[in-house]
């Protein structure tokens, strides 16, 4: 069943179109990884699957019950985040924003699955740390955590692996995979690494300046633009 | 001591004190998340924008607070504007505007009164300055920046600590960041009287400096800097009293002292 369908949307600044022909669908349970190179238009995208950029032409639906605000957005850390004074549990906490609706202030509903969530990361022990403390990869599992307050079917990640040490990246890619096997929550990826992404993701969109492929993992190794861009290893 | 308790016998004290808590609380509020969001600078523009404002306002014989307040805000509203814009980048965009209002108000002010006493006291502060409907009035607006604080917290936290996060979220981040402004040129013009308008933004930067050197997680740093923020106006305006120092900058040497205090423990820890 289809979460979100995305048919032939292009996007521009300032009258220039940056990205065109995007069209694929995802369905419930998939792992989507968005590769391509930089500027090839993969942060665009994914401003517009976040309602953050209106398409230029084409439309993105979103089905099957899922809402606007209820994507787990992790996004690229910013420059003010690295020396925020923030406790784990206030950053997690404020993953369950969109569930305030009219209150203001979260419910006891809220912290308990803010509290799961710090479980299902394995980080509750450093529930009092101070954000600003830990290493990459405990940073990155917080940010997950708040994602995944704020969804319960679709999580899209930005890039999450990058400047994080090879074991913690190791340990980020096995983490998403069991949130999207275990709960079943849908992974929409953006990521440089090509290799992890045919390794873990069930399906791939491959972008430059418009889409160049979009289909399986298996298909992706397969084919011609897969193989130049594993630079031999898929053959 | 007694000579320090005779201050409280003055009304123009009593008046200065609640009036000055309040806004010393607000500023340090806002100060935290402006402080974050690399804001800072705006409260240092729109008290030029405030001394602008209050000039005018003298010259013609209005009520200063009536017009400073908003004409602040829109300052505040325009500079956020201003930020998201290409052309002019937002530091830019507060000297700009910031070195603007302060020609203007000397240019009203020596076409009309010339440098009074009064034009002294908007710049450097005066706590004789605060009449009676004053300190009602600010009594009220800092109550209603505290209130407003408090409530929006949760969402105030999730837009400083990541806009697009928030965004993502749906939630209206503009409006957030508008209110963020519009609640600081209202401290800002509240505090400006008594602290001056060369001096009120250091009452919203230094609490918040001060307390992020002690503490980790938001609403300690918050809190600490609220405290921070009240004691060193109360002991500024002591020291201001027993000394005869000027009040706005006793208050600042207060904090300075403090932040020091503070970033020599912060070390240690």
């Amino acid at each position: 069943m289809a979460i979100l369908t995305c048919e032939n949307a292009s996007f521009s600044y300032d009258g220039r179109t940056v990205l065109e022909g995007v069209d694929f669908a995802l369905n419930a349970g998939d792992y989507l990884c968005i590769v391509g190179e930089n500027g090839s238009g993969k942060s665009t995208l994914i401003r517009g699957l976040l309602s953050l950029k209106a398409p230029a032409s084409g439309k993105i639906t979103l089905s099957g019950g899922l809402k606007r605000s209820e994507i787990g957005y992790l996004p690229q850390q910013t420059e003010i985040q690295r020396d925020f004074p923030a406790s784990v549990w206030e950053v997690v906490l404020s993953g369950c924003l969109n569930s305030l609706g009219g209150r203001l202030f979260y419910s006891d509903e809220d912290r308990r699955r803010a509290e799961e969530n710090l479980e299902r990361m394995g980080i509750e022990d450093l529930k009092n740390s101070g954000y600003q403390e830990l290493s990459g990869g405990q940073q990155q599992r917080v940010l997950l955590a708040r994602a995944l307050c704020a969804t319960k079917k679709l999580l899209l990640l930005d890039e999450p692996v990058t400047g994080l040490d090879p074991v913690a990246a190791g340990e980020m890619y096995n983490l998403i995979k069991l949130v999207n096997l275990c709960d079943g929550i849908s992974v929409i990826m953006v990521t440089h690494d090509i290799h992890e992404a045919v390794r873990y993701a069930t399906h791939i969109l491959h972008l430059g300046h418009r889409q160049l492929f979009f289909g399986t993992a298996a298909d992706y190794r397969r084919s011609a633009i897969g193989r130049r861009f594993l630079g031999g290893s898929g053959i | 001591m007694s000579g320090l308790l005779s201050m409280f016998s003055y009304h123009f004290m009593q008046r200065a004190l609640i009036v000055g808590v309040l806004v010393s609380l607000c500023a340090a509020l806002l100060g935290v998340s402006l402080v974050l969001k690399r804001y800072s600078m705006i409260g240092d523009g729109l008290s030029h924008v405030g001394f602008g404002a209050l000039a005018v306002a003298s010259a013609f014989h209005l009520a200063p607070l009536g017009v400073a307040v908003p004409v602040v805000v829109l300052a505040a509203i325009l500079l956020l504007r201003l930020r998201g814009n290409a052309k002019v980048k937002g530091d830019a965009a507060i000297a700009l505007i910031s070195s603007s209002a302060l020609a203007i108000g000397v240019i009203v002010v020596s076409v009309t009164s010339g440098m009074n006493t009064e034009v002294t006291s908007y710049l450097f502060g005066s706590i004789l300055s605060l009449s009676r409907g004053d300190a009602v009035l600010s009594a009220i607006l800092s109550l209603a920046v505290l209130l407003l604080f408090i409530l929006f917290y949760p969402r105030l936290f999730a837009v400083t600590f990541d806009e697009t996060f928030a965004r993502a979220t749906g939630t209206r981040a503009e409006f957030y960041n508008t209110l963020l402004a519009v609640l600081t040129a209202v401290t800002v013009v509240l505090g400006m009287r008594m602290m001056g308008a060369l001096l009120i933004s250091s009452l919203i930067i230094f609490p918040a400096l001060s307390a992020m050197r002690l503490c980790r997680s938001f609403r300690a740093v918050v809190l600490c800097a609220a405290a921070i923020s009240v004691v060193c106006f109360v002991f500024g305006m002591a020291a201001s009293y027993v000394f005869e120092t000027p009040s706005g900058a006793s208050v600042v040497a207060a904090d300075l002292i403090v932040f020091a205090f503070c970033s020599l423990l912060g070390r240690k820890g």
